[in-house]
């Protein structure tokens, strides 16, 4: 149940990806008809991209390798080349890491950046948003959903905003694309990330989608594929199967997403009534959904992930201890989570794999693990105390 | 990520619970950096007749917890306070190197407890 860090490819997708790894090996670039058939495959896959999306010109989507490298694109690309209107980036204070690190690069090459605060279910504070966007801001930046918490943001009303005040709009939709309709046109959206296995296709695969007529540049420079946006030879096998996962959830996406709401409520259900002092992180309703995010005070969460590990259960944690920097997770502390109570957070990612059966494994092996691991923490009050 | 000894202990912590009449108490490490440890020692004749323990914090700091109590049971004062946070890892059978600092703290559990207790025995003399 931890999918939000890595999904099986499809059989489907494997399939359709195979003959290009050693069969259909041409170069789109090339002339001949073994890079013209190539070509043609690329360009299917990113028709495939277009109608997920809801946008209308096969232009206006650019191939990448990945989530974190659109978002780069996105946020270090318009701001350079729109150096002559403004130097300010507004995004939020829980966005990817993709996101916010490159707007820290950016302000020490002399931009400025608002990281605009959320509530305590995640949800992006409109007011402030707005009152944060000056007419030095060039580029607005807010995540369809928040990966960590489940929060989906109000995206068509923020894109409002942004427009309303001469802003262009990114939206990094990495962890909602392939789990929640998505309408680039609709919604208002300038530019959108998305990565490829977030939705059962392969790693190394993601787009862009750049608006015509957005003003934006380069970060990596070559022989001009994508047409000069993202130089480099194409990933062909992995954008034949991102083509591919874009088609499967185009006509999958609904039903599963009915099905995954069912499965993850009743683990919220589950574990929030058989433990005492457990909460729900995020969003109540306008949640991803595969997520379940919740916590347990006064235990910590790597304890509680090799617990759940021994008797075969997945997961991620918001714990400092579980991270590369030793801090807690950055989203769990913007929704206003002590630290200590960051620590004990566990997020369950569901998957096409995950039923009611696993869930109510989980829901039956958990509270005792909490109570073991309370007994031993000094934190935990008399009454909890078995 | 772990050593089986790290595991075993983590699995089954020796030494766990409070000392409510205990000589000596020494707590180390903030939950808000994820660790927090209280070491109970109860000292008879100079030596750490019982050493007991409760721990907030990840695998590794359950089982260097497990661990202290194991090597300083038994022991002197003295001997005692020569444990180190180096001994502590090498009965473990080694710690992941971010684990060294955050978490291996029950060393300096001991070693705070022994202090309280050596503070408190000073005042009453």
């Amino acid at each position: 149940m931890d999918h939000t860090a890595g999904k099986p490819v499809d059989a489907r997708v494997l399939e359709a990806m195979m003959p290009f790894f050693d069969r259909q090996y041409g170069n789109p670039s090339s002339l001949h008809s073994w890079g013209n058939a190539v070509r043609k495959a690329m360009e299917e896959a990113r028709t495939k991209v277009i109608f997920l999306i809801g946008a209308k010109r096969s232009e206006e989507v650019f191939f990448t390798s990945g989530g974190t490298e659109s978002n780069n694109i996105a946020i270090k690309g318009v701001a350079y080349r729109n150096k002559d209107r403004g130097n300010h980036i507004v995004t939020t204070a829980i966005e990817h890491m993709s996101v916010i690190n490159p707007c820290k690069a950016l302000m020490k090459e002399g931009f400025t950046a608002t990281f605009v605060p959320v509530d305590k279910y995640g949800t992006v504070d409109n007011n402030a948003l707005e009152n944060a966007i000056t007419d030095k801001t060039v580029l607005v930046s807010v995540m369809y959903a928040n990966g960590e918490i489940g929060t989906i943001q109000p995206i068509k009303e923020i894109g409002e905003i942004a427009h309303r005040k001469g802003a262009l709009f990114h939206v990094d939709a990495v962890a909602a694309c392939g789990q929640v309709p998505i309408d680039v046109e609709k919604e208002g959206v300038d530019l959108m990330s998305i990565s490829s296995n977030d939705m059962y296709g392969p790693r190394g695969a993601g787009a862009l989608y750049v608006k015509t007529g957005t003003r934006i540049q380069p970060i990596i420079q070559g022989g001009g594929q994508e047409r000069g946006l993202r130089s480099g030879t194409e990933n062909i096998p992995a954008l034949v199967g991102f083509g591919k996962a874009a088609e499967i959830v185009s006509v999958e996406m609904q039903a599963e997403a009915e099905r995954l709401i069912r499965v993850r409520d009743r683990l919220i259900k589950g574990l929030l009534d058989a433990v005492p002092s457990s909460f729900l992180n995020g969003h109540p309703t306008q949640r991803l959904p595969n997520n379940a995010s919740v916590r347990f005070s006064f235990i910590e969460g790597e304890s509680l992930i090799l617990s759940l590990d021994m008797l075969g259960i997945a997961c991620s944690s918001g714990s400092a201890c579980t991270s590369k920097t030793l801090e807690p997770s950055h989203v769990l502390l913007a929704i206003g989570l002590k630290h200590e109570e960051a620590h004990g957070s566990l997020l369950f990612t569901l998957g096409k794999q995950n039923n009611e059966e696993d869930v109510d494994y989980v829901v039956k092996a958990l509270p005792d693990i909490v109570k073991r691991l309370r007994s031993i923490s000094p934190l935990t009050p008399k009454e909890l105390r078995s | 990520m772990y050593s089986e000894k790290v595991m075993e202990h983590f699995r089954n912590p020796h030494n766990m619970g409070e000392i409510p009449d205990a000589d000596g108490v020494g707590t180390v490490g903030n939950p808000v950096c994820g660790d927090l440890m209280t070491i109970y020692i109860k000292v008879k004749d100079d030596k750490l007749e019982d050493v007991k323990f409760k721990t907030f914090g990840c695998g590794a700091a359950i089982a260097t917890s497990s661990m202290i109590t194991d090597l300083a049971k038994g022991k002197t004062l003295d001997e005692a306070m020569k444990i180190s946070r180096g001994d502590v890892a090498e009965n473990l059978g080694g710690l992941p190197p971010v684990k060294m600092h955050c978490s291996n703290l029950a060393a300096d559990g001991l070693h705070a407890a022994i202090q309280d207790y050596l503070k408190k025995k000073g005042a009453s003399k």
